[in-house]
């Protein structure tokens, strides 16, 4: 059992127990599933500065910010416990791009190559890890919820807005990486 | 004595409305409970934490393919979340499933405003480039991944400049 639980799981088991979250969460006690909100909620306990938008009671949100710390300790019991030692297998016409912006360390989740405290120092790899998180934080409460909150319980509970937000991501996400990652990988 | 009640409910009325902006919804119970009930809201977010390492979906490569077309892997993540997601829900409507606290199951409707469709294309390009959404950003610290760290603060910062100018912006 354990030795199966340390292979890659396939998609229609994770995606089977990411749909599970929304009604567990739901029959727990009527939580709606949503990750980006602890961004705010973050904001609005540590520096609500002056802005209005961050003046309101996080304390009644802390069950979020329970289930976010409940993710970091699951990740790290899932990276050590159940780590399983083969590399992540990669497309090959992704890793031939990728070898063309030197990115050739593949054996994490998240390359080391460019996500690295050394690289924050460099142009590319500052646009990457500040411009990203930026672009992350600033549009997903912009766009009032995230591929969770959007995608997963906006879609199930059959809500066209969330439809709308789930296709911009998309959209956006195709243009960065097709159309404007290759010129900032350049830097 | 009663205008002190008037005041407080009024309080009580604006911080639901502000809470309610850009939110999914706002969680609103009148019942109270002791502070270890919360936990296992973190049991619930190990699972989940698990899962997002375990099927990769944390995988700055898996979103690379994602959005190149080259791995069907997160949209059948994505596309089965959404299918059992709303059977679960359609069921809890259809059987008036309550909460374990016997609490009636509250659904929000969403209404629509264009900052879904700036925000969401603004998100979309962070994805692309991060390979995480908020929720994978803290997965990927639980890894040891302790640069993403730079990633999360950038992100929290990113919230906090649009809750500034969020008044100038179109909705």
């Amino acid at each position: 059992m354990i030795e199966f639980m340390k292979e890659p799981w396939p998609w229609y088991v994770a995606g089977t127990i990411i749909g599970l979250t929304v009604p567990i969460l739901l029959i727990l006690g009527n939580k709606t599933f949503g990750i980006s909100a602890n961004l705010r909620h973050i904001c609005a306990a540590c520096v609500p500065g002056n802005v209005k938008f961050f003046k309101y009671d996080w304390k009644k949100e802390k069950w979020n910010l329970l289930f976010v710390a409940g993710i970091i300790i699951g990740s790290a019991i899932a990276a050590t416990l159940l780590a399983d030692s083969k590399d992540v297998v990669v497309h090959p016409d992704l890793v031939r791009e990728l070898a063309g912006y030197n990115i050739t360390n593949l054996s994490n989740l998240v390359p080391s190559d460019i996500f690295s405290f050394s690289s924050l120092f460099t142009l590319r790899g500052s646009v990457l890890m500040i411009g990203g998180g930026f672009l992350v934080g600033f549009g997903t409460r912009y766009a009032g919820g995230c591929t969770s909150g959007h995608s997963i319980m906006g879609l199930s509970t059959l809500q066209w807005p969330s439809l709308v937000a789930t296709i911009s991501f998309m959209v956006g996400g195709f243009i960065m990486a097709n159309l404007i990652m290759p010129v900032i990988m350049s830097l | 004595m009663i205008d002190d009640k008037m005041e407080i409910a009024k309080q009580m009325a604006d911080d639901y409305e502000l809470r309610s902006a850009d939110a999914m919804c706002v969680n609103e119970s009148r019942l109270t409970h002791k502070w270890y009930h919360d936990l296992k809201y973190v049991l619930v977010g190990i699972f989940f934490g698990i899962t997002f390492i375990k099927a990769e979906i944390v995988s700055w490569f898996r979103i690379q393919e994602m959005f190149r077309l080259q791995s069907f892997h997160m949209y059948g993540v994505i596309g089965t979340a959404v299918v059992v997601g709303a059977i679960s829900v359609w069921l809890i409507k259809r059987f008036k499933i309550k909460t374990i606290y016997g609490e009636p199951i509250e659904f929000h409707p969403k209404k629509f405003n264009k900052g879904q469709i700036y925000g969401g294309l603004l998100f979309g390009l962070g994805w692309a480039i991060t390979g995480a959404c908020p929720g994978p950003l803290f997965a990927q610290i639980g890894t040891g991944a302790a640069a993403i760290s730079v990633t999360l603060l950038s992100a929290i910062a990113g919230t906090w400049v649009y809750g500034s100018f969020r008044d100038k912006l179109p909705h």
